[in-house]
């Protein structure tokens, strides 16, 4: 097991990952490897980056021990409070340590896709404070269901590109983005929102990501004395989870856990498991698992969780689910929602949809663990992003807005 | 005829070579085959069938929206290999341009055998760099199948020269940064390319794309280029037309406008 030296220089994983992308690209992915291999070894940079993690994004976040959730599931849990963090996601670091790259490379307009949004607002975050140019493609379908989120984008100066093609969700979003790219690279940087794409972006935002781990890993020893059992992440593009895992890699005797999107159930074709729906091709600059007909065209995803509504999947889960040092299983809508609740009532932390897919699949292993360690396991959850933007989606699920809705603008006498 | 044979007999009449692109199943399998014999027929030297792709980077909302036409009358990537067939049996030279994943799903070896069975001489690949080519080069080798790799204003010389190493048959000069589609003006960076990868491969034809809509832009690029290579604006006699009849009037006028253009270098 050597995935702290992967991806090879040509960003390979294994058979996944890769740059297959337009050839007018390629100069601008060499000169962002290169500008980031040089900011990696730069002590400035990494000085900058960290600052603003510490004093602006409020990392490294709280490793916080849930008890009466542990009691509710029969494991010791202790949630990454990623949920915490400025923009509510860890999704944060991401965002500065490529707004930070942009401005080392000279470059003063960033553009990004996204699907619910959050990736949007934290990259229009960073693109205010870093003083950049920014736009946000998001598929027309999403821009009217997160409405708030374009409002917050263009609170930050953003302008919102509005996308029209294909099915108007992420993946149109992210082939948008990339059309933009193609055609204002000298100026522009892509502040691509997860671990996938073409090299380096898979490997970058992964660094970029990657404290959550480290912070985890360090917080465990602290209080616990040892290493957790296992870690539990959901896994869209997969960079949350691939943030908390890459530092336990090594670590053997810690079990990683990736837990997707399984929509309706993954029998029913809903859904957004790439890895436990879905077979290897490739997709947006990668090579990967993916949803494809026989024909090698990228089927729709559905799920619940806008943020985990993607059809592929970062390169590295690919190579980890292959080798067998992360499992992956899938997670339904209604599962995730139960779980949702579940730490709404027993924590008072109201989750992302997202990250409550990790908290279903924990409670999903917990007694596997229990049974096959014989003893109470002890389960690192990455809390990766906080629920406040999905309120109305749960809202609307647990049939609670009747209040809210009957409230109509103007009509308030 | 081969792509080789296609550029030697332009070169030989002192022009260049007019190559017309059209998705395969726009808006349906048997139109699409009758707009490509009616391009052959005007004048395109080469038909490039696009294979219509759920996810297509490269292009612009033109060829997007043909292929979604396309894709949502339920063409299949089967109905592709049965348009080359008849297309190359009307007597065009036929090349296909394809995004990468539809190849890998198929099988590589097993699409280029197919598609040599077809009767293509070539295959563009917009996504796929030679860097992680090796199985589709090996397949090309084994079938006979023409490579075409892009070379783009921003790539170094040094990629340049690993990609013509790596065509057989012409190379894809994109002459502009951006994505595919008819541009009011002929890109300033498309002779400045064309330039360099004669420097380094004074042989290899050199086929420019992204821009082109009419005759005169046509012969300006003729002006420097081996070939000319035109889809937005074919595609929109297409889209645009009141009716069938017209839509293949206004693809044959077009063709045969562009054909002349090539001639007027």
């Amino acid at each position: 097991m050597s995935a702290p030296t992967l991806p090879d220089l040509a960003g390979h994983f294994g058979r996944y990952g890769g740059r297959f992308v337009p050839e007018a690209l390629i100069k601008a992915l060499d000169e962002l490897d290169a500008a980031y291999r040089s900011a990696k070894q730069d002590p400035e940079f990494q000085a900058q980056f960290q600052d603003l993690l510490l004093n602006y994004a409020g990392v490294p976040s709280l490793l916080y021990r849930a008890t009466r959730l542990s009691e509710a599931l029969g494991a010791e849990i202790l949630l990454k409070r990623e949920d915490l963090n400025h923009t509510g996601a860890h999704k944060v670091r991401n965002v500065l340590g490529q707004a930070l790259l942009a401005k080392r490379m000279g470059k003063p307009r960033v553009i990004a896709e996204t699907g619910a949004g959050q990736h949007g607002v934290a990259s229009a975050t960073a693109a205010a404070l870093l003083d950049l140019e920014c736009v946000v493609y998001m598929g027309e379908t999403d821009t009217q269901r997160q409405a708030l989120n374009v409002a917050r984008m263009r609170m930050l100066g953003a302008t919102v590109v509005p996308v029209t093609n294909g099915s108007r969700t992420l993946k149109d979003a992210l082939n948008e983005a990339l059309r933009d790219w193609v055609s204002t690279v000298e100026t522009t940087h892509y502040l691509l929102g997860t671990a996938a794409g073409p090299h380096p972006f898979p490997e970058l935002v992964r660094d970029f990501v990657g404290g959550i781990g480290v912070e985890a890993r360090a917080q465990c020893l602290e209080q616990l004395g040892r290493l957790p059992d296992a870690v539990a992440a959901c896994v869209g593009g997969g960079s949350n989870a691939i943030g908390i895992f890459h530092a336990f890699v090594p670590d053997e005797g810690v079990r990683l856990y990736g837990f997707e999107a399984g929509g309706d159930g993954v029998e029913t074709g809903r859904h957004a498991a790439s890895i436990t729906g879905g077979s290897v091709g490739v997709l947006h600059g990668n090579r990967t698992y993916l949803l494809q007909d026989d024909d090698g065209q990228t089927i729709e995803s559905h799920s619940i969780s806008a943020g985990l509504d993607y059809p592929g999947v970062g390169p590295e889960h690919a190579w980890l689910h292959d080798t067998g040092r992360a499992v992956y299983e899938p997670v339904t809508d209604a599962e995730a929602m139960a779980a949702f609740q579940l730490l709404c009532r027993t924590e008072g932390i109201i989750p992302a949809i997202e990250s409550s897919h990790a908290l279903a699949g924990a409670a999903k292993i917990a007694p596997r663990l229990r049974e096959e360690l014989g003893r109470t396991p002890t389960i690192v959850i990455n809390l990766s992003g906080r629920g406040d933007k999905d309120v109305h989606t749960a809202g609307a699920y647990f049939g609670i807005l009747d209040q809210v809705e009957t409230v109509v603008p103007g009509e308030n006498t | 005829m081969s792509i080789a044979e296609t550029f030697a007999k332009a070169k030989a009449e002192n022009r260049s070579v007019l190559v017309g692109c059209m998705p395969a199943g726009f808006p349906t399998v048997d139109h699409s085959i009758e707009q490509m014999i009616a391009m052959h027929e005007a004048g395109c030297d080469v038909i490039e069938v696009e294979l219509p792709y759920s996810d297509p980077v490269m292009d612009g909302p033109v060829i997007q929206k043909a292929s979604d036409i396309a894709l949502a009358n339920g063409v299949r990537t089967r109905d592709t290999l049965k348009i080359i067939d008849a297309v190359s049996s009307a007597g065009a030279t036929v090349v296909l341009m394809t995004y990468w994943n539809p190849i890998e799903k198929y099988g590589v070896d097993a699409f280029a055998r197919d598609l040599a069975a077809a009767g293509a001489t070539g295959l563009i690949t917009p996504d796929l760099i030679p860097d992680e080519a090796a199985e589709w080069i090996a397949a090309a080798d084994a079938h006979r199948i023409d490579r075409t790799f892009l070379v783009a204003p921003s790539s170094t010389d040094e990629r340049i020269a690993m990609t013509l190493a790596n065509c057989r048959g012409f190379v894809y000069a994109t002459a502009l940064m951006g994505v595919t589609g008819a541009r009011k003006s002929v890109s300033s960076q498309a002779p400045e390319l064309v330039q360099r990868i004669r420097a380094i491969d004074p042989e290899m034809p050199i086929g420019v794309g992204l821009g082109v809509g009419n005759g005169q832009q046509a012969a300006e690029v003729a002006a420097f280029a081996d070939g000319v290579i035109v889809g937005s604006a074919l595609i929109r006699c297409v889209l645009e037309a009141d009716d069938r009849t017209s839509g293949l009037d206004n693809l044959r006028a077009l063709s045969a406008e562009l054909a002349d253009g090539v001639r007027r270098r």
